[in-house]
């Protein structure tokens, strides 16, 4: 029993990462029809901006404002102008393309003007574990549980609580009628992007002392999140969190009693359950698109 | 220009572009045959796609699945003493088959949930190739792969085997666009444009769209099974999700719903490459900047800024006429 | 569209495919290198290419070899076996001295046939046992090879640890695969029977299950074949689930780097140390140092092998006295190079007649969190 306790909260705590990946990508979705490839290299990304400002000896705090500033002006505001606006009168493929060549440049810019290593980060968190009823939980874990699930139930206040976060649902579910009634639809959009820049950013920040940063990270967190996503319902944030969550314990748990050597398989098994009997997500509903 | 002229120049372009694929191969290096047969083989998986997604208008994230299917059967089957025609009859059935298969709950949902679909099926058809040592040989994958021999003639030398190459892929783009001239291919581009007025019109799209993918499907096996052959070897990491990335980048840039498309998109997936060599390190930067570059200015792709050019240049000829035509009346009135 | 557009595709074509280089001129030895720079091996080709830049570099700056300096392409297989064998064929086309790379086992496969062929010598990164057994008189390897490495892992667990029983933990890759092949061959031969095989994925975060796994087996030993990144993740996670049994490896199990992330965890790792830049040579730590002015980072033992390879050629060839590139691979088999001859060569090394190599190696335990050299284990055949 013990074991498996540890294995939720290790899957919990790797989960809680894909699904605040996930979150930005279903809010992409929601707001603009955006399927962002390169999803996983904006979480990859901001750790870099951090040790980059590091290299010019400023302080840990300031390098992750610099992060986080570098991540909303050219993950957010930047891909939203350049790359988004302009191709989505196109329709949803040759946008979806353009992320997938996002992604390759990303990750290749790194590579050539960072490194090809991996780079050790620093961890907000104490490199210790914690006892808990004869179960050890790693601090790095549980901190990663703590603020993915803070930053959640933050941005679910935003959207729930705030006129602000109901403008912008109102721009996401619908624009005509929201623009009628004087929502600023363009500017709640960009809103959502600036968000999703945040997130990945503070997604970066928590898994770069796990990971490593390294220019590869994007390649599974991506492919992980675009699958907790569907498996939650991907009109739906509360279902990117559910997915994500879900996904992480799942992953573990089929590591652990199915196979190693078939890990990968079981999200995908689920993916395609999900949609043969739950075409909208564990939490989705049909033909609405809430934020 | 009369539209029989056009049809002249067209003719003469095709004849010159099929002249040069034939003769061109004569004075090159081995390298660029390889090159030109790697196209060949991939042009055919990006036919398939095109037909997927051009035609039938369905995201298929597993192209580069089907592509090592057919690898895989290739592999096997050559390796066991079969001749290289019952792997590709084997792969082409396969892909078919699983194409089908896969399509049928999917587009049973939703449309777009065949995107989902097939990106699963993609991760798990990685998994296979790894884990299946028994039959796939594992992380090491197959080596040894033989060349066929074509009527007691061996492939084993680069320049035949790319005209066999060459010549299944002339084969390919008959049939396909025999297809898209067919009702059925008239079908399948109702479809795409209006699938509901094409089911209130009486086409039954679930089949439709369904064959579509399975034939598409179907060629990216063949592809596969001459991939095989063409490097030798096949490792699962060829056939993993990024193979599907590049077949569907290959269909957009080159314009999907083309049918020159893909041909142009794997041209420039396999060459513009090599022409970025010389900026070392920084030619997959440069490589990935200008797909988007080139999606923002033309997201019909390459084949769309033609086809947007010709249009322009026609409608200003018609224009022109109009205008001289407009002229020489006022020039009669008295 | 198919009339519209042929003639376009035609044009893209024409003006290209223009013959390679041809032979080189007399003064320069041209290299050709085809590594991974791109895709899944990014980080295996990088360090090979930046080790080949620096030997070249180096030996430039004195003069080169008999005088003629060396010019060195590269080119990138983007760790795929089909692009290789296209940028090999391209290489071996320019006709160069010796062909470098790569270093992906199944890309070398498909690639070592075209360079016998070409009667070109190719100095490759490949570890997989079978490289060298294929008869092929024209490939050499840089680094030990799992062949080599292993067998002395395996006596070290079944002699001096005296287990008999051993979890086997691999990444299930081209370089994870063929050490655990190797590894299960060792223990079969030598009666340690293997409780547990487990399969990891390249990039895996998460080894709770992995632990939990290896801690319910309860072996005598453990052995893990991981990189570096993930070794030190699952010491930490073996460390949380309380596993006793000793946690032997290789060179990538208590490296510098693994020691770094796994801080504590790391403690009591034993390792087999080949050619690495954490290896007690002073030759390898200038080398570490050299490399690290120039790229800021520490090479793994990709970096050193692709060094090594590009100061194997020039010691072949200043045997042979003359620059003879199809005679480079009848001069490097049964060459031994001490560092006497040649101190670049950072450790002497043999060639055997398959183009193996056989040179010292280390045994290695984490204390306190340094690397402490316990034993040295001599070449194979002296």
């Amino acid at each position: 029993m013990a074991n498996f306790i540890a294995l939720v909260i290790a899957g919990l705590a790797t989960g809680a990462l894909y699904a605040l990946v996930a979150i930005g990508f279903t809010l992409l979705w929601q707001t603009s029809q955006t399927i962002n490839f390169a999803q996983g290299e904006f979480v990859m990304l901001p750790a870099f901006f951090m040790l980059a400002a590091m290299n010019f000896h400023l302080p840990f705090w300031a390098a992750i404002l610099i992060g986080l500033a570098l991540s909303m002006t050219i993950l957010g505001c930047a891909f939203k102008k350049l790359l988004v606006d302009p191709m989505l009168k196109h329709g949803v493929l040759p946008l979806a393309i353009a992320t997938m060549a996002l992604s390759t440049f990303l990750k290749e810019s790194v590579k050539t003007f960072y490194s090809a290593e991996a780079s050790p980060f620093p961890s907000l968190a104490p490199d210790a574990d914690l006892h808990i009823l004869g179960v050890a939980v790693s601090w790095q874990n549980l901190a990663v549980l703590v603020v993915a699930l803070a930053a959640m139930v933050a941005l679910q206040a935003l959207l729930n609580r705030t006129r602000l976060g109901r403008q912008m649902q109102a721009a996401a579910q619908n624009p005509t009628a929201a623009r009628i009634l004087g929502v600023p639809v363009e500017r709640m959009i960009l809103l959502t992007f600036l968000i999703n820049g945040a997130l990945v950013a503070l997604a970066s920040l928590l898994i770069s002392p796990i990971y490593l940063a390294k220019f590869t990270n994007g390649e599974t967190l991506g492919l992980a999140a675009f699958v907790a996503a569907i498996v939650g319902g991907y009109n739906q944030i509360r279902g990117a969190i559910v997915g994500g969550l879900l996904l992480g314990v799942v992953d573990n748990l089929s590591a652990a009693y199915v196979s190693t050597q078939y890990r990968g398989a079981i999200p995908m098994a689920l993916l395609i359950a999900i949609i043969l009997f739950k075409p909208n997500g564990l939490l989705g509903r049909a033909e609405e698109r809430t934020v | 220009m009369t539209a029989k002229g056009r049809n002249f120049l067209g003719l003469l372009g095709l004849a010159v572009a099929v002249a040069f694929l034939i003769f061109a191969p004569l004075s090159f290096h081995r390298y660029g045959i390889y090159i030109l047969s790697q196209w060949a083989v991939m042009t055919i998986a990006a036919i398939g796609l095109n037909l997927t997604l051009g035609y039938a208008g369905q995201v298929s994230l597993a192209q580069g699945a089907f592509v090592g299917i057919g690898a895989y059967s290739a592999a096997i089957l050559t390796t066991h003493g079969w001749p290289l025609i019952a792997a590709i009859v084997l792969a082409l059935a396969l892909c078919f088959a699983i194409g089908w298969l896969l399509g049928y709950p999917a587009l049973r949902v939703q449309h777009h949930y065949l995107a989902f679909v097939t990106l699963a099926f993609s991760t798990l058809a990685f998994l296979v190739f790894r884990n299946e040592l028994w039959l796939t040989g594992g992380t090491e994958g197959i080596d040894s792969v033989p060349r066929p021999s074509i009527f007691g003639l061996s492939t084993t030398s680069h320049l035949r085997y790319y005209y066999f190459c060459l010549f299944v892929l002339a084969l390919v783009a008959l049939a396909v666009l025999g297809l898209v001239r067919s009702p059925w291919g008239r079908a399948f581009v109702a479809l795409r444009e209006n699938p509901i007025r094409a089911m209130s019109l009486g086409v039954d799209t679930r089949r439709y769209v369904l064959m579509a993918f399975a034939i598409g499907s179907a060629l990216g096996g063949l592809s596969g099974a001459l991939y095989a052959p063409l490097v030798g070897l096949v490792e699962p990491p060829a056939f993993a999700l990024t193979l599907s990335f590049n077949l569907l980048m290959m269909v957009i840039v080159g314009g999907s719903g083309y049918f020159v498309g893909p041909f142009v998109g794997a041209m420039t997936a396999v060459l513009l490459p090599e022409w970025l060599r010389f900026l070392e390190s920084y030619y997959l930067i440069l490589y990935a900047l200008l797909v988007m570059a080139l999606l923002i200015y033309s997201p019909t792709g390459l084949v769309g800024i033609i086809d947007r050019f010709l249009v322009h240049r026609r409608t200003k000829a018609a224009s022109a006429a109009r205008a001289a035509l407009g002229a020489s009346i006022e020039a009669k009135a008295p | 569209m198919i009339k519209r557009s042929a003639s376009f595709g035609g044009a893209l074509l024409l003006g290209l495919f223009v013959a390679g280089g041809g032979a080189g001129a007399a003064e320069t030895i041209n290299l050709a290198d085809v590594a991974e720079l791109s895709g899944s091996g990014a980080t295996v080709g990088t360090n090979w290419k930046n080790g080949v830049d620096l030997a070249v570099e180096e030996i430039n700056a004195h003069g080169g070899v008999l005088g003629a300096k060396i010019v060195v392409t590269h080119a990138d297989s983007q760790s795929n076996a089909g692009i290789a064998k296209a940028q090999v064929q391209k290489a071996l086309d320019s006709e160069p001295y010796a062909l470098l790379g790569p270093g992906y086992s199944g890309s070398v496969k498909v690639c070592e046939p075209l360079a016998a062929e070409a009667g070109i010598a190719e100095i490759m990164g490949g570890e997989a046992a079978e490289l060298t057994r294929m008869g092929n008189k024209y490939v050499f390897r840089t680094s030990f090879g799992q062949q080599s490495s292993m067998p002395k892992i395996g006596k070290y667990i079944a002699e001096t640890l005296k287990a008999k029983t051993a979890a086997v933990v691999y990444v299930n890759n081209d370089f994870g695969r063929g050490g655990h092949d190797m590894i299960l061959k060792e223990f079969a031969a030598r009666g340690v029977k293997v409780v547990l095989d487990d399969s990891t994925e390249a990039g895996q975060a998460d080894f709770a299950a992995d632990a939990l796994k290896v801690k319910n087996a309860n072996p005598d030993v453990v052995f893990i074949y991981l990189n570096e990144e993930e070794s030190a993740r699952i010491l930490k996670e073996l460390r949380k689930a309380d596993v006793k049994a000793p946690l032997v490896g290789e060179t990538t199990l208590i490296g510098q780097k693994v020691i770094e992330l796994a801080g504590d965890a790391a403690n009591g790792a034993i390792g087999h140390v080949g050619l690495t830049t954490d290896a007690p040579v002073p030759a390898l730590k200038a080398y570490r140092d050299r490399f690290y002015a120039k790229y800021h980072y520490v090479p793994d033992h990709n970096g050193v092998k692709g060094y090594l390879g590009v100061y194997m050629i020039k010691a072949a060839t200043e045997k042979m006295g003359k620059l003879d590139s199809k005679g480079l691979a009848a001069a490097l088999h049964g060459l031994t190079i001490t560092t006497a001859m040649e101190p670049n060569i950072l450790m002497d090394v043999t060639i055997d007649e398959n183009g193996d190599l056989d040179r010292e190696s280390f045994l290695g335990k984490v204390v306190d969190g340094k690397q402490v050299i316990t034993e040295v284990l001599p070449k194979l055949k002296n």
